[in-house]
């Protein structure tokens, strides 16, 4: 999601999935929704039936999304900036763009430093020798009170619109053509279909999901789709938007909640050990406006961040200690993502670790480098419904785990939960909408939920305390826990903790009474940073107020007929559907357009078919942005200093390329995989040669499973019993392999055999005066289960990130394939 | 018996009482409700209204169960269908959400506390008190060898980075939240979810 929050604001699906029946235009492309989100890709089929919508898919696989799309185009993994880079200058350079809705809504007008620029693949400030970026010149032009300059005629040379057209202007049809492999009147009929969205009255939406993000330039690739909708205008719009499919049905919750090593909840940040000081800490996070009275909404920060240590430590959090900031664990790092965890841990430099439903040793990259260091560890915790291969990584399964059990010493805990079924509570799924439900059976034998077997421990680690003492242990022993069986907090007490209460009554400006001591809050403009509001997550705020639980609402009518079900469960941020909708309406507060209108000024505020996602009493003529999150109030193609590797996308190869360089940057090593990517120096070591391993691999889902899970239900194991590769037919030819032969296909870090699936679904590439053959590599089966016995499909891949997130890059690795 | 309700004014009722018994619908129940249930053989079911647990889409599923609640009658989950009221998924089910009962039933649910001692070759079975308080000590001990409380440069870090989480996506809202508030209050740093995989 790193790359949508510094283009509009938010790391979430914009738009949600029963809107995509208004789109007119489907492009996916970095995900295979009729495959991993079967039922959700409903909405695209309906939007071709009744919509007259045409689906486009660019995957390097026919996929069983291309079976049913209107048009097709092959594309080498890892290149996708490049093609969208392409028809982002293609846009430009015809004067197909969205000039009122670019003018208005965008940071297309300001202006940039002069010292920025951009050099052979490399922007200014790059420091080769520690591969960081100084990013000091990332940033606009300020007057003296602080507020960018602009242009709004878009010629100064340095503006937005200029250096961004310049900077894309390199990415020619024949240069996309090259470095995708993807034949030109392919990629120039899919650019026209695109354009053919500028239009007020036409939307278009992407689908993206893990395909986009498992690249080590993959928060980039998803920005470039990020601005390409800004040109077109598609954002804030019934059908437009970019939507991330989120890959697991609560990943969407769990970042919500923080669940990351560096951030709180709601998408608070924990601070750097070199915050020292609680006021700067808030100051640096309380983001000003950089245009003249922007609403940007993060000003409030400190609200949310008071409400949040109040929910945790209640009276101990005062204003006299900062509301406990010094108890906060402060980074030493930026992340503590799992890449440098198992890392840390191949190093001896982990003692125990926990996996709660998470199946590590299946999951991550490169499967051996997992295994030797969960080997080193001392303890392991697997809280799990299901067995699992992490949690029997010490038990020797032949050649599909060989490892020497005698000589492992961790110590494994194996902790029976429950599943779905057998608990209450919430899920928020890519729509942002907060799901409840309910427990229908008991769990088997002695499995308890997973908030007991959490209380379970942290209770007795409190006692410990307690009775010996120890290292500082205020905050442990100080945790505000106000639930009425404290070995089992219920999830209706947490659900209303997280909504979040007033402590004391609650006034507005005018000293209007808004919320009575006591009572739940019924949205964030309710929190306060007086330590009179406790929240757990503030964009949960409105979720569970005092008219009960709004998670269970179930009124799924649709007044207006546009799929807008604002009565059905809850949505963050305050039930808005459609993020940004604001933009969905002209400057003067007039739909674009009436079929694509969501919300609109009746004259005194803001109304529509959803909940305006904008201070619904701020008139048009106030002209603030609909980017209500970003400092500018605007959309931002430049993300200033918020990526690593640049404020502008840039085409870099996979860390394992099938060719010898990087087209865009023949002569220029540092530019050939992203510079500002972390990589360890064992796992260097591990990637191989395309002179070794020829060809491009990819990892995918199937209908049929869900990852390592379903090995181990009988029905799905019946449906896809048998691990599989997919190879192209001209390869197989080449390679004298037949349908149903068996292979090996080997990396640097490993192999696994399947059974050969011969296809005419992937295709050579001709890419920079090579062939390139790509094959497709199903990430499920396992040891385990009810399936036939399998290698696991991550002992091949690479252990490199997103230079932004730490996402592996599962999608884009080198093979080779041996017949056995 | 003539009573007409609409199928949401049905299920808002039956969402008071968080299931719906399907024998409550006899006489009381809007015509597509009654097409959508199969009588006889899930006649007497418990209805509990939930969600598919795998991907993001967050299909609602129907979730039938035997017993009606009483002391001793163990409910059991024998049938698994879509929620035809769930605005997104209208019934439907993929082929994942349709094998969702056997996930629930899967031979390979864990029922016990278990533990491979160091070096052995198999599971141990233990009770519950002994697993939850044999991971606190060894949290309680690595946290008191290796907590760090001011870096070199005399900062106040308060961080403890030799034992690590990883949390569940398919875990509830209440369960991450109260992962999250646990883990910090510990001074946890090492913390993630399946988010970055
Ligand atoms: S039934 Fe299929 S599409 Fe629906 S949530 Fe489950 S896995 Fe996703």
């Amino acid at each position: 999601m790193a790359g949508l929050a510094p283009t509009f604001g938010r790391g979430a699906m914009t738009n949600h999935w029963v809107d995509i029946r208004n789109a007119d235009l489907i492009l996916v492309m970095g995900g295979n929704a009729a495959e991993a989100h079967p039922v959700g890709f409903r909405w695209v089929m309906e939007a071709k039936e009744h919509n007259d919508a045409r689906l486009v898919v660019v995957d390097p696989r026919f996929n069983r999304t291309a079976a049913v799309a209107d048009y097709y185009a092959e594309i080498r993994t890892g290149t996708d900036i490049a093609f969208l880079g392409g028809l982002i200058s293609y846009l430009i350079e015809t004067d197909q763009i969205h000039h009122e809705y670019v003018r208005a809504y965008t940071d297309a007008s300001l202006i940039v430093r002069e010292e920025f620029g951009f050099e052979d693949g490399l922007f200014t400030g790059y420091d080769a020798e520690n591969g960081e970026y100084d990013k000091e010149t990332w940033q606009y032009e300020y007057s003296d009170e602080g507020h960018a300059l602009r242009d709004d005629t878009l010629q100064h040379p340095r503006c937005v619109f200029q250096l961004m057209r310049a900077h894309f202007s390199r990415y020619t049809l024949d240069v996309v053509s090259s470095v995708c492999g993807t034949p030109r009147d392919k990629i120039q009929h899919v650019w026209d279909m695109v354009a053919a969205t500028v239009v007020d009255d036409k939307t278009m939406t992407i689908l993206y999901a893990l395909g986009w993000t498992q690249h080590s330039i993959g928060s980039q690739i998803i920005r470039t789709a990020a601005m390409l909708q800004l040109l077109l205008g598609n954002m804030g719009m019934r059908g437009g938007g970019v939507n991330a499919l989120r890959g697991h049905s609560n990943i969407q919750g769990l970042t919500d909640l923080g669940l990351l090593s560096d951030l709180l909840p709601g998408y608070m940040t924990l601070p750097e050990a070199d915050e020292q000081d609680y006021e700067a800490y808030i100051l640096d996070r309380s983001r000003p406006d950089l245009l003249p009275g922007e609403v940007s909404y993060w000003r409030y920060y400190e609200r949310f961040h008071v409400s949040l240590m109040k929910a945790w430590f209640g009276d101990a959090a005062t204003e006299a200690n900062n509301w406990c900031y010094d108890w906060l664990p402060k980074l030493s790092e930026t992340l503590y993502d799992v890449i440098h965890t198992f890392e840390r841990m191949s190093h001896g430099e982990i003692t125990g670790y926990i996996c709660q439903g998470f199946n590590p040793l299946a999951a991550f990259p490169h499967k051996a480098k997992t295994s030797a260091a969960l080997s080193r560890l001392k303890y392991l915790v697997v809280i799990d419904p299901l067995r699992t291969e992490t949690a029997e990584f010490w038990k020797n399964h032949g050649e599909f785990n060989d490892v020497n059990t005698a000589e492992i010493d961790t110590e494994v805990f194996r902790l029976p939960t429950t599943c779905f079924a057998e608990e209450d509570g919430t899920i928020v799924n890519s729509s942002r909408w907060l799901q409840w439900f309910w427990a229908a059976a008991p769990p088997p034998g002695e499995a308890l939920p997973d908030t007991a077997i959490l209380a379970g421990i942290f209770l007795r680690i409190q006692q410990m305390y307690r009775n010996e003492g120890g290292a500082f242990s205020d905050a442990l022993l100080n945790l505000s826990w106000p639930y009425r069986y404290p070995a089992e907090p219920s999830p209706n007490e947490l659900a209303r903790e997280y909504n979040g209460w007033a402590l004391e009554d609650v006034y507005d400006e005018q000293r209007n009474l808004v919320c009575r001591a006591g009572e739940q809050v019924e949205d964030f403009g309710m929190l306060r940073a007086d330590g009179s509001t406790a929240s757990g997550c503030w964009i949960f705020a409105g979720c569970w107020t005092d008219e009960g639980n709004q998670m269970i609402r179930r009124d799924n009518s649709d007044p207006y007929g546009v799929g807008q079900t604002l009565g059905w469960a809850w949505s963050w941020p305050a039930n808005r559907r459609i993020l940004y909708n604001r933009a969905s309406a002209r400057p003067d507060g007039t739909p674009w357009s009436e079929r694509k209108a969501v919300v609109w000024w009746n004259g005194n505020r803001w109304v529509g078919n959803d909940v305006p996602d904008f201070p619904v009493e701020s008139a048009p003529t106030v002209a603030q942005g609909p980017f209500i999150m970003n400092q500018t109030g605007r959309g931002q193609f430049f993300a200033r200093d918020r990526m690593v590797e640049g404020p502008f996308p840039e085409h870099y190869e996979p860390f394992e390329t099938p060719i010898a360089n990087n087209p865009m940057h023949p002569s220029n090593p540092l530019a050939k995989n992203n510079p500002g990517a972390r990589v360890f120096e064992q796992d260097r070591a591990n990637f191989g040669s395309f002179e070794e391993f020829p060809y491009a691999a990819t990892t995918y889902r199937l209908t049929e499973h869900f990852h390592y899970w379903t090995m181990h239900n009988r029905l799905n194991a019946i449906a896809q019993p048998e691990k599989f590769v997919e190879i192209g037919e001209s390869l197989a030819n080449e390679l004298g392999i037949a349908k149903g032969d068996r292979v090996r296909v080997s990396s640097k870090r490993g192999y696994i055999e399947a059974v050969a699936v011969v296809t005419k679904r992937i295709r050579p590439l001709q890419v920079a005066g090579r062939t390139v053959h790509q094959i497709g590599i199903p990430l499920h089966w396992g040891y385990l289960g009810e399936t036939k016995r399998a290698h696991l499909t991550n002992t091949l891949t690479p252990s490199v990130g997103d230079a932004n997130t730490q996402t592996p890059e599962f999608k884009s690795f080198l093979v080779r394939v041996d017949k056995l | 018996m003539t009573l007409k309700v609409t199928r949401r004014q049905f299920f808002k009722l039956g969402a008071v009482g968080m299931a719906t018994s399907s024998m409550a619908m006899m006489g009381f129940a809007p015509e597509p409700a009654v097409a959508s249930i199969r009588h006889f053989k899930l006649t007497g079911a418990k209805i509990t209204r939930s969600n598919c647990t795998y991907c993001s889409v967050g299909c609602g599923v129907l979730l039938y169960s035997r017993g009606d609640g009483a002391i001793n009658s163990i409910d059991n989950i024998y049938h698994v269908e879509g929620d035809p009221d769930h605005p997104v998924s209208r019934g439907s089910l993929c082929p994942k959400g349709a094998g969702l009962l056997d996930y629930i039933q899967s031979e390979s649910r864990l029922k016990y506390p278990q533990v491979r001692e160091p070096g052995t070759h198999e599971w141990k079975r233990i009770s519950w008190d002994e697993a939850l308080t044999r991971i606190a000590r060894h949290m309680k001990d690595d946290r008191d060898a290796n907590f760090v409380d001011q870096d070199a440069e005399g900062n106040t870090i308060n961080q403890w980075t030799t034992t690590g989480m990883l949390a569940a996506s398919a875990s509830t809202n209440e369960t991450a939240y109260l992962s999250q508030k646990i883990a910090r209050s510990l001074g946890m740093v090492v913390l993630d979810n399946q988010a970055r995989v």
